[in-house]
């Protein structure tokens, strides 16, 4: 991390977003969701509060998720990423993104693609849950539209057709 | 009997999939921060760092000479019209004129190329003032020693409410019982998780703004308004939405100070609030601090009410006037009694201003209403259930300040509620430290008369037939912001056409490509635009049945159409596909189209106020939550809450559910944890998602919603309200479950562990 090669004011940073891998010159106090968003066009990670706060922003590192407005792009260096954008294959929606829909678990959506991702990873390290381990996975994530029901009922739905 | 009962749908009471939520799972629904227009400009808004200050001079020459800059402007590059939503006290201004009236208020503006540039031409801005004393508690606004905000306010009042029905002293003297109790509200604000953004673009004399906005067509009207433009040269559209709540129902300084700066640079000009931002836009819910007399009789009937009332309405009047009418306008709308008194006023402080928030005005005075009925019922010895039973309102029914009632099943939203929670095993029977408290609520169905004078109807829609017949579009101005309007206006569409929820599309929220429409506010959209969709789609289906009895050589009157299938009543085999009939159609007489719109009838009483609280139809809704409470460090748990809500006809029920959930823990979160805080220079001391704390999933209780039956005359198919309602029981039914738990009324909102260890505290204090 933070081996990015200095060119000038600019870093080079190699780095694979969905699958895809990418070499960019990018500022040292650039962010790596700013990166996504502005460079990349992958706006499904969404600001809320650039502070950490909100996990608007979540994308998986390496598989697990970060806040990306806490990451900066100089970090990101070496390291695979995956965003709302990579969650669907070859046009089939993940068990997830389809359980987010058949519960009704997005209104406005701009908690959702943080959701979905934050509700990745858990299953990806604990494929069978408990609902209070699928409160804390998310408890980084605010949602301010559905206080969180068909959420958490979601999630525990795509790790029952897990098994 | 009802339509609801003798008619099974096809389309709507079933809880088919958002129509945008594969756009939202996926991350490809745009909204407007992640729109990219050719040509973009950043800009930025400098932001008064005093709660009260006179602007002595601005100097922006160096910010102009950094290379990136396109713009740099303060209120003399602007029109100065001043703007608010009630011609009366027009307030605000694009950018502060003479004086800035809170921190965050908005001084000057640049465009840059980018951020980053902007950000750095901000602080290039050279702003002397004269710092003049505040006012920042809103008890003392009033006072002679408080210094003017506004020159034409005097002792900062913004308004002033008196009102008064029957004879409320009479009405005290017959009384068995009269209370009078002290509540406190705090200030809570929307938080959507979308920040305010617009993107504005200055063409051929044509400003058209992308914006993350609850109305279109009121923004249209404003900014037209104040910068001097026909209402045809300015379009609103509207992309996906990150939540509203009542935060976005008038246009900010994004969309005021992106179009000024359009139209100075040529460019779009794109401004996105950081979240500090949108603490200092605010429009929250304003603290309002009431004192409440009731009084009933030995049998817990209620005689009279007088509520006296100051609320905290910041700097400027926004939506302030409707709030404050709404906290007295509400109260007499669950429990039936005849002698009312409300005396209120709404003072200017220099803080953020408030405005509307999901509940408008009423959730505060419900919170006091619940907690005292439960302190009312302690003294008689009544149980809490029992006494909401005595006073429930019943169906067609007049309130006593001229509302009127249609439906209204409030009676059975108690019973079920005390029979779903168990309340009959639990109350007074848990072990200590645990408690369950009931709390009630009730609310409009869109707002019988619109935000400024106009005879426009309230809602419009046309629907197209494609020339294929394969699809229809349902074109409507109302607002879908994450609640799913399109979804159940699409529902609605197609059932009133004959043909399924697949076959619709939708194109919503965009004032020059759909009819008007008032917007996503005071929960009217399933009702009114409802109306106005049902009727376009009815206008489809006449025509289509007409031909299909030419071609079928039957009469009109035998035929009907179910998802997608014209048929011949009683002769099944006698049918066409929708789409050759409207194929034909087309061939023969051009575009299929249907069109609808929706005015209220005339409601409301004669008095001063009166068109506050009118609707077409109301919902009513029993909440009952459970707690348990950590002596030693006034911690409180609520466990579970269960929600009994009655709104007429479901169209979707997956989305209504999610939409009394969603409203509870609003609720939930005034209740027990939000609170803007400032220091005393009137800086918010927590105007980030960190410290002002919004409930997280390790947060809520278990929620369970349910419904009665019940079929709303006014309503297209019987429907009525449901977005706002469940917010307004929640903070007394914590109150009192508090209450149960552990013998201490709250009377302060929020329901902090300090203020319940305090009150544990005081109790136990040897008197
Ligand atoms: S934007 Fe990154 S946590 Fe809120
Ligand atoms: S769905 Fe709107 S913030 Fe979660």
């Amino acid at each position: 991390m933070g081996t990015a090669i200095k060119k000038g004011k600019l870093h080079v940073v190699t780095l694979t977003v969905n699958g895809e891998e990418h070499a960019v010159l990018v500022k040292a106090n650039t962010t790596l969701l700013d990166l996504l968003r502005e460079e990349f066009d992958y706006t499904g990670t969404k600001k809320g509060c650039e502070l950490g706060d909100c996990g608007a922003c979540t994308v998986l590192m390496d598989d697990r998720p970060v806040n990306s407005c806490l990451v900066l792009a100089v970090e990101a260096d070496g390291h695979s990423f995956t965003t709302i954008e990579g969650v669907e294959q070859g046009g089939k929606l993940d068990r997830l993104q389809e359980e987010f829909i058949n519960q009704a678990a997005v209104q406005c959506g701009y908690c959702s693609p943080g959701m979905i991702l934050s509700g990745k990873a858990l299953l990806m390290r604990n494929p069978h849950p408990t609902e209070r381990e699928v409160r804390e996975a998310i408890g980084g994530n605010l949602c301010r539209c559905t206080g969180y029901v068909r959420i958490v009922k979601a999630i525990l739905a795509a790790a029952e057709a897990n098994s | 009997m009802s339509e609801a009962t003798t008619k099974e749908f096809s389309v709507i009471g079933k809880s088919v999939p958002k129509i945008d939520a594969r756009d939202k799972v996926t991350g490809r629904a745009k909204y407007t921060g992640d729109l990219k227009v050719t040509g973009m400009l950043i800009g930025k808004i400098l932001r008064s760092p005093h709660a009260h200050a006179r602007i002595l001079s601005i100097d922006t020459s160096k910010a102009e000479q950094l290379p990136g800059v396109e713009a740099v402007i303060t209120a003399k590059d602007v029109p100065a019209t001043f703007y608010g939503i009630s011609p009366a006290r027009y307030d605000e201004t694009i950018l502060a004129i003479e004086k800035v009236l809170q921190v965050g208020d908005k001084v000057a503006a640049v465009a840059a190329v980018d951020e980053e540039t902007a950000v750095k031409a901000l602080g290039l801005i050279d702003v002397e003032y004269e710092v003049l004393p505040a006012v920042l508690d809103p008890l003392r606004a009033m006072d002679e020693d408080q210094p003017q905000i506004h020159p034409q306010y005097e002792r900062n009042i913004s308004v002033e409410i008196h009102q008064d029905f029957g004879d409320v002293e009479m009405a005290f003297q017959q009384s068995h019982l009269v209370r009078t109790d002290r509540f406190q509200g705090n200030r809570a604000t929307h938080v959507p998780m979308e920040p305010h953004a617009a993107i504005s673009k200055w063409e051929n004399g044509k400003l058209t703004i992308w914006s993350s906005t609850q109305s279109p067509h009121y923004f249209q009207y404003h900014i037209a308004r104040v910068f001097g433009l026909k209402m045809g040269d300015v379009r609103v559209i509207k992309p996906t939405v990150g939540g509203g709540f009542g935060g976005k129902l008038e246009p900010s300084a994004a969309e005021y100070v992106s179009a000024a700066l359009a139209m100075k640079t040529g460019r779009p000009v794109k401004i996105v609030f950081d979240r500090k931002e949108v603490f200092f836009h605010n429009r929250g819910r304003h603290a309002q601090h009431i004192e409440l007399t009731t009084g009933v009789t030995k049998e817990g009937k209620i005689l009279g009410v007088h509520g006296k009332y100051i609320i905290d309405g910041g700097s400027y009047t926004s939506l302030g006037i409707a709030s404050a009418y709404y906290a007295g306008a509400m109260l007499p709308l669950i429990y039936e009694f005849d002698h009312f008194k409300f005396d209120c006023f709404r003072v200017h402080t220099n803080l953020p201003s408030c405005a509307a928030q999901r509940g408008h005005g009423a959730p505060q005075p419900r919170f006091a209403f619940e907690s005292q009925l439960d302190m009312i019922a302690k003294e008689l010895g009544m149980d809490p259930i029992e006494i909401r039973k005595v006073n429930a309102r019943r169906p067609n029914t007049m309130t006593l300040n001229d509302l009127k009632v249609n439906s209204c099943e409030f009676m059975a939203c108690l019973e079920k509620a005390r029979e779903i929670s168990g309340w009959v095993g639990k109350k007074g029977k848990l072990p200590p430290g645990q408690g369950i408290g009931i709390g009630c609520g009730g609310f409009i169905t869109g707002a019988g008369y619109p935000i400024y004078r106009t005879r426009l109807p309230h809602a419009a829609a046309i629907v197209k037939v494609s020339e294929q017949g394969d699809i229809a579009t349902l074109y409507i101005g109302a607002v879908d912001i994450g609640q799913g309007s399109d979804t159940i206006l699409a529902q609605m569409a197609a059932e009133a056409i004959g043909i399924n929820y697949e076959d619709m599309r939708i194109v919503s929220a965009d004032t020059e490509t759909t009819p008007h429409d008032f917007g996503a506010y005071a929960s009217r959209q399933t009702l009114m635009s409802g109306h106005a969709v049902k009727q376009a789609g009815e206008e489809v289906r006449r025509q289509i049945i007409e031909l299909a009895a030419e071609l079928l050589e039957a009469s009109v009157a035998d035929l009907d159409i179910d998802r997608r299938v014209i048929f011949v009543k009683g002769s099944p085999e006698k049918m066409l596909p929708f789409e050759t009939v409207a194929n034909e159609f087309f061939i023969r007489k051009g575009p299929l189209m249907g069109k609808g719109s929706y005015t209220p009838p005339k409601l409301g009483g004669k008095f001063k106020g009166a068109a506050v609280g009118t609707s077409p139809a109301y919902s009513f809704a029993a909440q009952i939550s459970q707690v348990e409470v950590d002596e030693e460090t006034g911690q409180v748990m609520v466990t579970n809450v269960w929600d009994v809500h009655d709104c007429g006809t479901v169209i979707n029920p997956n989305l209504l559910h999610a939409q009394v959930e969603g409203a509870l823990f609003m609720g939930m979160g005034e209740a027990m944890y939000e609170q803007v805080v400032f220091d005393d220079k009137g800086r918010p001391l927590n105007a980030n998602l960190g410290e002002y704390r919004v409930p997280t999933a390790l947060d809520v209780p278990q929620v369970i919603s349910e419904l009665v039956d019940s079929y709303e005359p006014a309503g297209p198919w019987g429907v009525k309200e449901v977005g706002e309602g469940a917010t307004l029981p929640t903070m007394g039914s914590y109150a009192n479950a508090i209450y149960d738990a552990i013998g201490v009324r709250l009377y302060d909102l929020p329901l902090t562990p300090e203020k319940v260890w305090r009150a544990i505290h005081e109790r136990k204090k040897p008197s």
